[in-house]
């Protein structure tokens, strides 16, 4: 069994002193697994970190076994990113969320895209936030949940949608969600109408994302939100408001 | 096929790092066919080290004292503390010989899937270290992986309202390094931290 593709190391493991077990996002075979000798070795640990994008040769006798990578470097993000404490939060949020909610062997072309314009975004500092949050939603679209922000669930509407139903998923406007606004979870105008977010939209989005993750994709696994997720989130929440003197 | 008490000896000194069950037997050999010169004071400085080595209730280096010969060292500044993942880092900055204050061993990085925590990395300890000294600098020489820096982020976050001053160890280019084999971050880090020259 011989394969090429491009992948982004979600996670590596020691394995002995020499060498590493290495989790990928590779484009055409979705989350996969693979030993690389002697990647902890001074040239190639720098480039097996999570978040680098890299090109990978897996070979093995049998489908069914673990296999080992060949790995080329082809875009090295993590080094772009070790300086900059909320960036590299992102990188490793998006990262352990994928490791820890995809299952392995499926193919996923449209998460690896969206994981690749994340990092792009991280990389160049642009619209970072928004990103990581579409990229959420995005993560739950592909596992089948998708979450239906276009219309509101009990009138139809088009307009004025700011809420979201925490158990459909479903968005509700302004004047129909009302009755149970205490119940129902914000959802964050730029998701929505687009435009730039400031840090409470953010800590909405988040919020949002992260309730249907946490209930969707990890609960039925008996797996906890990842610290680094969770982390990411407590970053970026907004200043507490001071009262004025 | 050797005695119980040898294949014993090999099935352990297979379990050390860098030693399979090949080199283990090896090790094993080497060691009864030596007695007196390997297997007897090996045996007793493994004794005195089971007997003696315990982690510093201060800075969690190995040694037979607490505090540690480094803590306790009345030459070394108590207010500069390297922060460092595992006691061979200590070490690895020991060898170098260049650093003249104290330390702190955090026994590892943040990770969720090893379930380690804050409370396992004793951050609180450190913090209390922290506290203590108004004018300490904390140095933080963690890897320069995802992890580690996530970690040294962590940790700079947690000791900023200290008030303490925080710094890291630098990145660029290694000594002996050929800029045509360096990775792109390291070359934009060492271009950062660019210094003047003369």
């Amino acid at each position: 069994m011989e394969w090429r593709d491009e992948g982004i190391v979600l996670e590596v493991r020691p394995l002995g002193e020499r060498d590493l077990v290495v989790s990928a996002l590779t484009f055409e075979h979705g989350r996969h697994a693979g030993l690389v000798i002697a990647g902890r070795s001074r040239k190639r640990a720098p480039f097996l970190q999570p978040g680098n994008r890299l090109d990978l040769v897996w070979r093995a006798r049998l489908e069914s076994q673990l296999g080992r990578f060949t790995v080329e470097p082809r875009r090295l993000y993590a080094s772009i990113l070790v300086e900059d404490p909320l960036r590299l939060q992102a990188l490793a949020a998006a990262t352990a969320l994928l490791e820890a909610s995809l299952p392995e062997r499926e193919p996923h072309p449209r998460l690896y895209a969206g994981l690749s314009a994340l990092l792009g975004r991280l990389a160049a500092d642009e619209d970072w936030r928004e990103a990581y949050v579409r990229f959420e939603l995005l993560l739950l679209a592909e596992l089948g949940f998708a979450l239906e922000l276009d219309r509101c669930a009990l009138t139809g509407a088009t307009e004025d949608l700011v809420w979201v139903s925490p158990r459909t998923g479903r968005a509700v406007s302004a004047q129909a969600g009302a009755p149970w606004a205490g119940r129902l979870l914000p959802l964050p105008a730029f998701l929505t109408r687009g435009g730039p977010a400031d840090p409470e939209q953010i800590a909405q989005g988040l919020r949002l994302a992260g309730h249907f993750i946490a209930r969707h994709i990890l609960a039925p696994v008996d797996r906890p939100m990842p610290a680094a997720r969770e982390r990411l989130a407590a970053l970026l929440a907004p200043a507490p408001k001071t009262e004025p003197a | 096929m050797a005695a119980a008490p040898i294949e014993e000896l090999v099935r352990l000194l297979a379990k050390l790092p860098g030693l399979g069950p090949r080199s283990a037997r090896r090790a094993a050999l080497a060691l009864l066919r030596r007695p007196d010169t390997l297997l007897a004071p090996l045996l007793a400085a493994l004794e005195v080290c089971a007997r003696n080595v315990r982690r510093c209730s201060v800075c969690g280096n190995l040694d037979t004292t607490d505090p540690c010969a480094i803590c306790a060292d009345p030459d070394r500044d108590p207010d500069l503390v390297l922060v460092v993942e595992q006691v061979e880092d200590l070490w690895a900055m020991e060898r170098a010989g260049a650093f003249r204050g104290r330390y702190h061993v955090l026994g590892g990085t943040l990770s969720a899937l090893d379930a380690v925590g804050p409370e396992e990395l004793g951050v609180e300890r450190l913090l209390r270290r922290v506290a203590e000294r108004p004018r300490i600098e904390v140095v933080l020489a963690l890897s320069a992986t995802v992890a580690g820096q996530t970690t040294a982020h962590y940790l700079a976050e947690r000791l900023k309202p200290t008030g303490a001053r925080i710094t890291r160890l630098g990145y660029g280019l290694p000594v002996g390094g050929e800029l045509n084999y360096l990775d792109e971050g390291t070359l934009a880090a060492a271009l950062a931290g660019r210094r003047p020259v003369g």
